[in-house]
């Protein structure tokens, strides 16, 4: 079976579920390429707005170069390029002119490891809002208490802002990550395997994160747990080998896939 | 069993080869610093960091040598420094993967381990034999162009250590590039850098080759820099070769002080270097 046969069914009707969703991102016959390797093919799928949807799919099957692309995080490298249509709000992120810096200021990232910048927790956040904001001081303690509230670290760390944000622990790193990401205001924010280095509790934490976020963004999560995104998410989407297998809803996909594929995955008979 | 026997004798051999040659190397430095402590801690005293060097057979100090040697590295170190880390930043940061870096690279890498008299050469070429006299200049020229290569290499090397997922993670907030260099790559790589810029003076410290063709000498007090400049290297060579045994005493304290204030900025490079790992 070829590439087109699989993934035209998922344009072509909308999967149930989604009547009057606002599509925030579409991405349109998108084409990835690592050098002369081709790693995504013929992708289309919507991100919905207030809605999180999760990318699953064995190592290797290019979900995280998808999440890459909505953020055009590959262009910080030589020989990658992608082909296609990608909008957000309409306009094509992937044209020549898009201004990346605010695009990323739209879409943000929270990434696998935790990546707190080698500055206190405060500037950590402060740094990120100074950049599209001038504010009086007492604002903008204000702005990162909001951060720090809505990524639920404002109480563990309240009391020593000025500390190294690499002196937290892994959870509470990744979560002043994920108060960095808010703090900028952004309308989508992609969470790329987010919880993989965390222990349990601090993914616990991190999930129950996401499920508030979700109300005011649109979420898009990478993960290996197939029981994060069957707790997470509203849409899954499953891929293989570059390509979009099926898209639905989560509880669809997790009880009566189409895809003999997915069926597999979802059964841990294979990935 | 037999078989085992001779493994462990052999691993006994080389383990003792492995050691001697280990103490051999080290003997010698050693001896070195001994032999330094010892001829040079006797001449040590006030007089060497107040008075001016003397003409042979009075007493006198090591003030306008050590002040030249400062002045010429401070100098040196504020040419060579800015120039060093604008470069090593383009090869980490914007020309990761052109070919430029590459050329750059290798270039750099001759620079590094050019023998310093061909460096005191041409700036006698460019400078000393233009301007019709030794300076001071000339002297802080050539040290600095020995600074270059040092902190090119060391800013670049340090910056590539600096985790791409930082670079993503500033890139991810809409963070320009020169933003994230400034504010996110530095301050992750500060403590490698500011080692980088420690060795490289103490690299200039006890350079005498460039500066005999460049800044030369000077019996007497002067901070004219276009004038020659006494430095420590230069008093040391030209008193130890003397005949005289007031000159030669003030040559082996001055070779103490470079040692001990090398030794100081290594270890404050080390240490820097230790903290920044853990």
């Amino acid at each position: 079976m070829s590439a087109v046969e699989f993934t035209t069914p998922t344009v072509a009707r909308r999967a149930a579920g989604t009547e009057g969703l606002a599509e925030k991102v579409s991405v349109r016959d998108l084409e990835f390429f690592y050098g002369d390797n081709r790693a995504l093919k013929n992708i289309s799928v919507p991100l919905y707005h207030g809605k999180v949807t999760a990318f699953i799919g064995p190592s290797g099957c290019g979900k995280s170069t998808l999440l890459r692309i909505l953020n055009r995080m590959y262009d910080l490298y030589p020989h990658q390029r992608a082909s296609g249509h990608v909008t957000l709000d309409g306009e094509d992120i992937l044209s020549p002119s898009q201004d990346l810096n605010m695009l990323r200021a739209k879409v943000g990232m929270v990434f696998q490891k935790p990546t707190p910048f080698p500055m206190t927790i405060y500037e950590n956040i402060a740094f990120g809002i100074r950049l599209y904001e001038k504010l009086p001081k007492s604002e903008l303690d204000d702005r990162v208490r909001d951060a720090l509230a809505r990524a639920a670290l404002w109480e563990e760390v309240k009391n020593k802002l000025g500390a190294s944000g690499l002196s937290l622990s892994g959870g509470q790193q990744q979560r002043l990550c994920i108060a960095r990401t808010v703090a900028v205001k952004p309308e989508v924010i992609l969470f790329d395997e987010p919880c993989s280095a965390l222990d349990p509790i601090s993914t616990a934490k991190i999930e129950e994160l996401i499920a508030e976020l979700k109300e005011d963004y649109t979420i898009a999560i990478v993960t290996h747990n197939m029981q994060q995104a069957a707790r997470v998410s509203d849409f899954t989407a499953f891929m293989y080998l570059g390509e979009l297998v099926e898209f639905g809803e989560t509880s669809k996909i997790f009880t009566s896939p189409d895809d003999r594929r997915t069926q597999d995955y979802i059964t841990g008979r294979f990935g | 069993m037999a078989l085992y026997d001779t493994r462990r004798r052999r691993n006994v051999l080389a383990k003792g080869l492995a050691y001697a040659a280990t103490a051999f190397g080290l003997s010698w430095l050693v001896l070195i610093l001994a032999v330094l402590l010892w001829e040079g801690f006797s001449g040590l005293s006030l007089a060497v960091f107040t008075q001016m060097t003397p003409p042979p057979g009075s007493a006198g100090g090591l003030l306008n040598p050590i002040m030249g040697s400062l002045v010429m590295t401070v100098i040196a170190v504020a040419i060579g420094t800015p120039l060093g880390i604008l470069a090593g930043t383009y090869m980490a940061e914007y020309g990761r993967y052109d070919k430029l870096t590459t050329i750059v690279r290798f270039i750099n890498d001759i620079l590094l381990s050019a023998p310093s008299i061909v460096i005191g050469l041409f700036i006698y070429e460019v400078m000393v034999a233009q301007m019709g006299h030794f300076s001071g200049w000339a002297g802080a020229v050539s040290l600095a162009v020995i600074v270059v290569p040092v902190v090119v290499r060391t800013t670049e090397d340090m910056l590539i250590l600096v985790p791409d997922t930082l670079r993503e993670a500033a890139a991810s907030i809409g963070l320009p590039r020169s933003l994230m260099i400034r504010k996110v790559a530095y301050r992750a790589a500060r403590a490698g850098m500011v080692t980088g810029v420690l060795l490289a003076v103490a690299r200039i410290s006890g350079e005498t080759a460039p500066l005999l063709f460049t800044a030369l000498n000077n019996q007497f007090w002067s901070l004219d820099l276009n004038a020659p400049v006494a430095s420590l290297p230069v008093v040391i060579f030209q008193f130890a070769l003397s005949p005289y045994k007031d000159w030669q005493q003030l040559a082996w304290t001055g070779a103490l002080i470079i040692t001990i204030a090398v030794l100081v900025l290594s270890i404050t490079a080390r240490t820097l270097a230790a903290r920044k790992s853990s």
